[in-house]
């Protein structure tokens, strides 16, 4: 810690929180084309593999009474599967493997992405954008196709009184489209803030010397905080997606 | 700028006026460089294809079949559990019922011996009993004929005695007949 200080010395502490969200080509240096494989694209195969790891490898047993990593993947279906059935029914049923493949994708690109020198894949607008819009896609071509116009009465609350009923409807219209913007954001922006605010106490370890313990201990607190925002957006990603399928299936409040 | 660097740092400075130029593209924020968009979202979408395909196909209904087969199991084990459980109260119910013939069967044991040994004690006290009125009646017998004897040598000495009084007394009225029948009248 000592030695790595002498370098940078007095002359100015330089903290680049942002740095690790840069996305670099793996081989050679070229503008990135759509094919160009990136180390978000490394980490999204990591994701991939350890997904399958747990949830194909770890089931080869398909033991009776199940090892500790078969319970865990056990673990893992029945809790997403009790909170589509919970939100969406015993129709919701059709959606589970959808449900299950974002929550699994979620989950483990955020917990991946806490490694150290790692990549979060879902820290980025592009990649929780893209499975927000697709949901948001889903829910409209869904709802539309399953109650026809009747779709529309999601915006019209029949519950409330009928002069308030236009007001309500422009807010709901209004969050119904912010929906995708809010869902993909949240995610990705907890990604990105606990892992620049991890870098910013990172950068105060070596520059304090001995007193770098106290950023350290932060940091060891901070990340227990993020293990479990890792988890937490994760679920909250995946419950939206329920509820927003449940408007799809259900519009009439 | 990278031109006016000199020798050694001027791989470490064209690297970082690269990372300048790419930063004031971005606007700073790596998320919002447009151009790593078109990579990254498809490759997402080749990701999440994968990777949905494998949890449809693969993980998913081997995980539900592990559940299933488990929850099988279960049922079919408490089956058997209420089965054994119906076995071992039959098992307990002829166990009490062996256990209750096994009683009676000794309580009828102990009678049919009890009456055999009474049976054997009532002969044996008869047995005893005739004998002891046999050997009774023969010493009463025995103490009659000494008693029937004694008497006899008493009168025969009484007569002998008073034959001789009278006969020393008046020796010319005696008769031994009428003596004889006047002791045994007094005798008796």
């Amino acid at each position: 810690m000592a030695v790595d200080k002498e370098p940078k010395g007095e002359g100015g502490l330089e903290i680049h929180p942002m740095d690790q969200f840069a996305i670099k080509p793996l081989f050679g240096d070229g503008d990135l084309g759509i094919l160009t494989i990136t180390n978000s694209t490394m980490w999204m195969a990591l994701v991939l593999a350890a997904v399958s790891a747990l949830l194909i490898l770890g089931m080869r047993g398909r033991a009776l009474v199940p090892t500790r990593i078969q319970s865990v993947a056990e673990l893992l279906y029945g809790f997403v599967r009790q909170m589509v059935t919970d939100v969406l029914g015993e129709e919701g049923i059709k959606f589970f493997p959808y449900i299950f493949t974002l929550f699994v994708f979620i989950l483990f690109s955020n917990i991946l992405g806490l490694l150290p020198y790692s990549f979060t894949v879902t820290s980025h607008i592009a990649i929780t954008g893209v499975l927000a819009l697709v949901i948001f896609c889903t829910v409209i071509v869904i709802g539309f196709m399953k109650n026809g116009l009747g779709f529309l009465k999601l915006f019209w609350i029949e519950a409330a009184p009928l002069p308030l009923r236009p007001v309500l409807a422009a807010i709901e219209v209004i969050s119904f489209f912010v929906r995708p913007l809010s869902h993909s954001i949240r995610l990705a922006g907890n990604m990105m803030a606990g892992h620049a605010v991890l870098k910013v106490f990172a950068a105060f370890v070596p520059a304090l010397s001995i007193f770098g313990i106290l950023p350290l201990a932060m940091m060891v607190a901070v990340t227990g905080l993020e293990v479990l925002v890792a988890v937490v957006q994760a679920y909250i990603f995946a419950i939206l997606t329920c509820i927003y399928l449940k408007d799809a299936l259900h519009p009439s409040h | 700028m990278g031109i006016g660097v000199l020798g050694a740092t001027a791989v470490t400075g064209t690297e970082a006026a690269e990372e300048a130029a790419k930063k004031a593209e971005a606007g700073g924020l790596p998320q919002l460089d447009f151009s790593t968009f078109p990579s990254q979202i498809f490759w997402l979408a080749v990701t999440v294809i994968v990777l949905f395909w494998l949890m449809n196909k693969i993980a998913l209904p081997r995980i539900a079949s592990v559940l299933e087969e488990r929850a099988d199991a279960i049922a079919d084990d408490l089956d058997r559990a209420e089965e054994f459980k119906r076995k071992a109260a039959e098992a307990e119910e002829a166990y009490q019922q062996a256990l209750a013939d096994a009683r009676a069967k000794a309580h009828e044991i102990v009678a049919e011996t009890k009456a055999e040994i009474q049976k054997d004690v009532d002969a044996a006290m008869a047995k005893a009993d005739a004998e002891i009125s046999a050997r009774s009646a023969e010493s009463e017998k025995r103490i009659r004929e000494i008693r029937a004897s004694a008497m006899a040598a008493v009168e025969e000495v009484a007569t002998d005695t008073a034959g001789a009084v009278i006969e020393s007394v008046l020796p010319d009225v005696m008769d031994a007949d009428a003596v004889k029948s006047a002791v045994r009248a007094r005798m008796n």
